[in-house]
């Protein structure tokens, strides 16, 4: 029994020692950041060049989708969720936005691919299972293999809205789970069709213009390019405190050279609420 | 007195570790059942397992064609993978000499070491295209999945009927030799017969994880909604269905996701059920002893 005791002794001298490293020496403002996939990358900048500057500020980015940006900040588990599509009205509430920057839905195949560029319809029409072929919209005579996003996802749900104004996508589309997998895919397969956000993009895969124009910053930003999707920040009520003056400082001039260095069109002016 | 108390403190946090398993388990049950139970009230336990279409954005949640997703690339892996792991088995715990064993044991454990991401990964860079160049389609098919997971099942099957095999009693290996029996014929009537239901309980492991396994068939099964016509079809597991929403699911969604995870658990409940009468039915009782 006696040396149970000490046993016992030596665990809980060790547990208190193991506390007394690790507890946090100095009380940090702390922020957290959780949502859609699509922004977290461009969050995790922001947070990090913050942080730099603001060494007494704790940022915490998480990514979980759009739809767990919007959850969580309503129930309050964070200061700030991310969201990378315009709030329906229903999803609303007290819910505040702020649009930080501007991403856009490339189109991409494969790079062995002789299609340059589609319109609208033709996207609609190869995503939708009316056309099943390459030929049909003048490329080689083969199935087109179209790769989705998983539901929920950001991604998909602006892809949704921007281009297949409610009709259903064909269900037996392959599903990725991510933006790498989507891209992995299109890079392998010289049948395949995918979207992926512009700032995701990379030059193994082959970008198509949409209506004879190419995505980029400049058409993204003057609205000629078609599939626009807005980076927004949530918060409950009016933004307050640190989170406050963090937001500040994204819509600011540093905050909007960051999203520009990643490739995120920057947000003109602070559009927080879209009637 | 003292030596009294030591005894019951053993004795019983003994019990509780033995039951700890047994609570956890049933936490979990609860927790997903509870989470579950909303999908089953407001979409009917039958439309949820046996409805065809699955489209959270339209409110319709039928699973039946990611119950068949699962079974089907279960079956295959197992179609695959038991053959080879038990032919396998036989030659290490039989033939193979012991300085063979020595390379051939731990080789087979380090497949069972490899994260499953990477068997994912494998997959959608080496297997996709290759069956896609080879069978036409996209590549991401019930087969490839069933491929990896046939890779990743072979270890467990491997080493744990080799276990069972090598298990059986010297005796009844002298005893059929004795009689004349060749090596093949004693391994065939003799040993194989005996370790049955250790190879049962080999299956049965490698069934479970392949049928739980996620990560990498996520990467490779293509995830498309539909019941699969060929082994070529891409297929949704139960699995990715819940690992793949997870993140964004809200509301009723959400309840779907964990009533999929209850169909998931009662299946494999079932399979556990119906896998266990056969390793009883099939046991040897020779020499008043079980084997």
């Amino acid at each position: 029994m006696d040396s149970k005791l000490k046993i016992g002794i030596i665990i809980i001298i060790i547990i208190i020692g193991a506390y007394q490293i690790f507890k946090p020496g100095v009380q940090y403002d702390r922020i957290e950041i959780a949502g859609s996939t699509s922004v977290q990358p461009v969050a995790e900048k922001l947070a990090e060049k913050y942080m730099e500057k603001h060494p007494n500020v704790k940022i915490n980015v998480q990514g979980g989708g759009s739809g767990m940006g919007i959850r969580t900040t309503k129930q309050g588990i964070v200061n700030i969720g991310t969201i990378s599509k315009s709030l329906k009205p229903a999803e609303k509430d007290e819910l505040q936005e702020y649009v930080i920057g501007n991403d856009g839905i490339v189109i991409a195949v494969n790079t062995q691919n002789n299609i340059s560029g589609l319109n609208d319809q033709q996207l609609k029409d190869i995503f939708s299972g009316k056309i099943t072929n390459w030929k049909e919209v003048g490329g080689y005579d083969s199935k087109i293999h179209v790769v989705i996003r998983e539901s929920g996802s950001g991604t998909l749900s602006s892809f949704e809205s921007l281009v297949m104004n409610k009709t259903k996508i064909r269900s037996d589309a392959i599903v990725q789970g991510s933006t790498e997998g989507v891209k992995q895919t299109v890079k392998q397969d010289p049948y395949a069709i995918g979207f992926v956000s512009l700032s995701h993009m990379s030059s193994d895969v082959k970008i198509l213009e949409i209506n004879e124009i190419t995505p980029s910053e400049t058409t993204i930003s003057d609205g000629s390019y078609s599939l626009k999707v807005p980076f927004e920040f949530l918060t409950m009520g009016d933004a307050q405190g640190v989170t406050k003056l963090f937001i500040e400082w994204v819509l600011g001039p540093e905050g909007q050279a960051i999203m520009r260095s990643e490739n995120i069109v920057p947000a003109i002016g602070n559009v927080s609420d879209d009637a | 007195m003292n030596k009294k108390l030591g005894e019951y403190l053993i004795e019983k946090g003994l019990f509780i570790t033995a039951i700890f398993s047994i609570i956890i388990i049933l936490l979990i049950f609860a927790f997903v059942f509870r989470e579950g139970l909303p999908i089953f009230q407001d979409f009917g336990v039958l439309n949820f397992i046996f409805g065809m279409e699955w489209a959270p954005s339209d409110g319709q949640f039928g699973v039946f064609t990611m119950i068949i997703g699962s079974l089907c690339i279960t079956l295959l892996a197992l179609i695959m993978a038991v053959p080879l792991s038990l032919l396998c088995a036989i030659f290490m715990a039989e033939i193979a000499p012991s300085g063979m064993r020595k390379i051939l044991k731990p080789v087979i454990e380090t497949l069972a070491g490899i994260p499953s991401v990477v068997y994912g990964f494998f997959g959608l860079i080496v297997m996709v295209p290759l069956i896609r160049v080879q069978f036409g389609g996209t590549g991401f098919s019930m087969l490839s999945a069933s491929i990896i997971l046939t890779v990743m099942i072979l270890p467990t099957i491997i080493s744990v009927s080799e276990d069972a095999m090598r298990s059986i009693p010297h005796e009844y290996k002298e005893a059929s030799l004795a009689l004349g029996a060749t090596q093949w014929q004693t391994i065939k009537n003799v040993i194989f017969p005996a370790s049955v239901p250790g190879i049962i309980t080999a299956i049965i492991l490698g069934m479970g994880r392949a049928i739980g396994e996620t990560l990498a068939v996520i990467m490779v099964a293509g995830n498309v909604t539909q019941i699969p016509q060929s082994i070529m079809d891409p297929v949704r597991a139960l699995t990715s269905n819940i690992a793949l929403e997870m993140g964004y699911a809200t509301g009723l969604h959400y309840n779907a996701l964990f009533g999929t995870a209850v169909v998931l658990f009662i299946m494999i409940m079932v399979l556990l059920v119906i896998a266990n009468y056969y390793h009883y039915k099939k046991k040897v009782v020779i020499g008043g002893g079980y084997l």
